[in-house]
């Protein structure tokens, strides 16, 4: 479905991305950290606020609400698919 | 040397915060896909279950919706009022067990005009929602804002009630009765325009076309719009003359196109937040009918919220994994500062605290549902001079000549 998140990246709905390497598992936090950094066009606020999303935004990993696998603790995993929507009405 | 891009073995897993793995709460068997309000976990099936459920449990409920009548569905092409659709669609279904009968119609009013939109954009948006109308098959109506210049000074006024509101104490089944027989005697005029007891409401003619889209608008009327907006020197105010006028084009449109009632996609989170900037607009005095189930102020034409049970992330998650298609449009507050409104403000505030504690906005939604007039509901027969022209609700401040809300006065200094 389309939200206002896109918005905030170009007005491109998917991404596909291939994280860097490193030696420890990514997660979460630091997925949040590097979309702030390499993806986000314009007002990052709107799409983060502190370590985590902006209240208001909803965020599903591998359709599953992330409440469920662990917020920002949930460690990424190959071809995991995170999809954010925005629940707000100025975002 | 073992390698650690993407790929992760068996001997990582046990790393890290393990992975809350919790049973849905209903059938205890699925894994559960989402959580909302306080704790409730599902799986998706018997997610889906419940939210369609809760939209027949709504109407169910509050039995407002006769069968036949002509219901008037406001969509603006967000998630909420989407869904409401296909909740409608759903309800409507031959399979349905127990399936709801009305008669239903589309509108949606194409305010770009007032957000700065091109007409390119406009139309791109206008176009992506008709393509989702049309697969209902259901009328609709696509209005522009800058037809609120032409309406008539009758959609300040409210209207009797079509039904003559029957007495308190009717059951249902005997008000269902009731609105067959004043249909049928009402069928009996060959003056269709006589529906309302109320002639000069449908004093300006609209064609009677299959899913009518209304004559195209001239660059003059947008201009005429953009200066109204202009004026208007608050965020805040201009949000809510936003809503105002379209509250007036979604009203005339049900009135000149027969319909008695118009469902709202207002969410449960989005009543909370404009309950809340309701009172900091000064609107205390009328909270029943702004947030509640059904909105009678207009007489004639009741207002119902059937999604005011539902929370934005349950709107979400069911429209995305049931490919429910919403069409995002930029709107008056896109991208706006948290402060840059009262409206904006409450949004933010409202939100940061549901994340912390969620049972924020259920917490609001009980309040308000508890909320109801001293008096007896509005109705016509109270003096029109004691109304505010803009809202139609009761005067709560006496201003002698000036018969406009304390807050509708706001949008005029």
């Amino acid at each position: 479905p389309q939200t206002g998140v896109k918005l905030l990246f170009g007005s491109v709905k998917e991404h596909h991305v291939t994280l860097p390497n490193q030696s420890e598992p990514w997660d979460m936090k630091q997925l949040l950290v590097w979309i702030r950094g390499n993806m986000l066009k314009e007002r990052p606020e709107l799409f983060v606020q502190g370590d985590t999303v902006r209240p208001g935004i909803l965020v599903l990993i591998n359709d599953a609400d992330w409440e469920l696998m662990g917020e920002l603790e949930y460690e990424l995993q190959d071809k995991d698919n995170v999809v954010f929507i925005s629940t707000l009405h100025g975002g | 040397m073992c390698q650690v891009d993407e790929e992760y073995n068996g001997q990582l897993e046990h790393r890290g915060a393990p992975r809350v793995s919790k049973k849905c709460v209903k059938c205890k068997e699925n894994t559960a896909v989402l959580i909302i309000r306080a704790g409730d976990a599902f799986c998706r099936g018997c997610f889906k279950d419940y939210f369609i459920h809760k939209f027949r449990a709504m109407l169910g409920k509050n039995r407002v919706i006769f069968p036949g009548e002509k219901v008037l569905l406001a969509v603006s092409g967000g998630p909420a009022s989407i869904s409401m659709l296909s909740q409608v669609q759903e309800g409507l279904s031959r399979d349905a067990p127990k399936k709801l009968r009305f008669v239903p119609g589309i509108i949606y009013i194409d305010d770009g005009g007032a957000s700065g939109q091109s007409m390119e954009e406009r139309k791109r948006a206008v176009a992506q929602l008709e393509s989702v109308f049309r697969a209902t098959n259901y009328h609709y109506h696509i209005v522009h804002l800058e037809q609120v210049s032409s309406l008539p000074s009758s959609v300040l006024e409210a209207g009797s009630s079509a039904t003559e509101k029957p007495e308190t104490g009717l059951s249902y089944k005997a008000a269902v009765d009731h609105f067959i027989q004043t249909r049928k005697n009402q069928n009996q005029h060959s003056d269709l325009s006589v529906e309302n007891g109320q002639s000069h409401l449908s004093s300006l003619s609209m064609q009677e076309v299959q899913n009518e889209v209304t004559s195209p608008i001239t660059p003059e009327h947008t201009q005429a719009l953009q200066r109204l907006f202009a004026s208007v020197r608050t965020l805040t105010a201009k949000e809510d003359l936003l809503h105002t006028l379209r509250q007036h084009l979604i009203l005339h449109t049900a009135r000149t196109q027969g319909y008695t009632k118009v469902m709202m996609g207002d969410s449960c989170s989005r009543l909370a937040i404009k309950l809340l900037s309701n009172i900091s607009l000064g609107r205390g005095a009328s909270l029943a009918m702004d947030t509640g189930f059904s909105d009678p102020r207009y007489g004639d034409v009741v207002i119902v919220r059937p999604m005011r049970d539902y929370s934005s992330k349950e709107i979400a998650y069911y429209n995305r994994m049931f490919d429910i298609p919403s069409v995002f449009i930029p709107g008056l507050d896109t991208k706006a500062q948290d402060k840059a409104s009262i409206q904006r403000l409450t949004e933010s505030f409202v939100t940061k605290l549901q994340t912390d504690f969620p049972s924020t906005v259920s917490t609001i939604y009980r309040t308000s549902e508890k909320l109801h007039t001293a008096c007896p509901p509005q109705n016509t027969n109270t003096q029109l001079s004691a109304k505010c022209l803009l809202c139609v609700c009761a005067l709560d401040t006496k201003l002698g000549d000036c018969i406009f809300h304390l807050n509708c006065n706001t949008l005029i200094t």
